[in-house]
């Protein structure tokens, strides 16, 4: 066995200070199993949603984010829910939202955090039992979930 | 103490689809940030948006941490009778504010 000289020690130390700090992060994998367990085996069609974010964004901490859904909204056939995914914030998540006909109209305008460039998929779900989808891509400058420094 | 913007239009018609934009003040900690000290700030979002008409349960959003700081949503509701347009936000740390507003629908 070889003994641990003190060059080989440093050395070893100075490779563990410059891992880089990795927290855990959603990736393509984990949205994609994310989706999985929303639609189960559900085939995902694409069209009739549409997903606005601006393609440029600044400031990841704060983007304006606007998805609808072409529906009648009647109750006979309405919009159930619409899911936001994203790949590489900590966690795929962005948002479930219910919906009826009492809503009217399938829009829902918000603000999110973006942690990186990255493409982000809305999912609607119809009363029907219909999947529709949606992508953007967006590049961010600026990520959110920087060091607090207030 | 809490801070609540609704925007919502005051009269509709009957049947009327009509936009309700709701914002509230909450700090989205992620609990993913390191602070100053370095340690990462605890977790503390708003994880429900629930909006009722006259009580009835009208629309529902769950948050994660990446809605945006100071969450505001905006969507559509169909004005089907006079009466008070409820909104509640619950989340981490017992959070919870509920808000009202009055609508005349004719």
């Amino acid at each position: 066995m070889p003994r641990t000289t003190r060059r080989a020690f440093l050395a070893g130390t100075a490779l563990v200070s410059v891992l880089p700090f990795a927290p855990a992060r959603a990736t393509p994998e984990a949205m994609a199993a994310v989706i999985k367990e929303v639609v189960g085996d559900n085939v995902i069609r694409e069209g009739r949603v549409t997903l606005e974010l601006p393609p440029l964004i600044e400031n990841g901490s704060t983007v304006p984010l606007t998805v609808s859904v072409e529906s009648p909204m009647s109750e006979a056939d309405y919009v159930k829910a619409i899911h936001i995914f994203n790949e590489k914030n900590p966690q795929p998540h962005v948002f479930d939202a219910r919906l009826s006909p009492r809503n009217g109209r399938a829009l829902i305008a918000t603000r999110i955090k973006l942690g990186d460039s990255q493409r982000i998929v809305a999912i609607a779900e119809t009363s029907k039992g219909e999947f529709f989808s949606a992508s953007a891509d967006v590049i961010v400058t600026l990520a959110a979930c920087l060091e607090d420094i207030t | 103490m809490t801070n609540v913007l609704i925007n919502a239009p005051k009269t509709a018609k009957k049947g009327e689809v009509i936009e309700l934009k709701a914002l509230i003040l909450h700090p989205m900690e992620t609990g993913f940030r390191p602070g100053t000290n370095g340690r990462i700030i605890p977790r503390n979002i708003i994880e429900h948006f629930v909006a009722t008409w006259n009580g009835t349960e009208i629309f529902r959003m769950d948050f994660s941490p990446a809605i945006a700081a100071n969450p505001f949503v905006s969507f559509f509701a169909v004005a089907t009778e006079s009466g008070t347009i409820g909104f509640r936000w619950t989340g981490d740390e017992g959070f919870q504010v509920e808000e009202s507003v009055a609508i005349a629908v004719g």
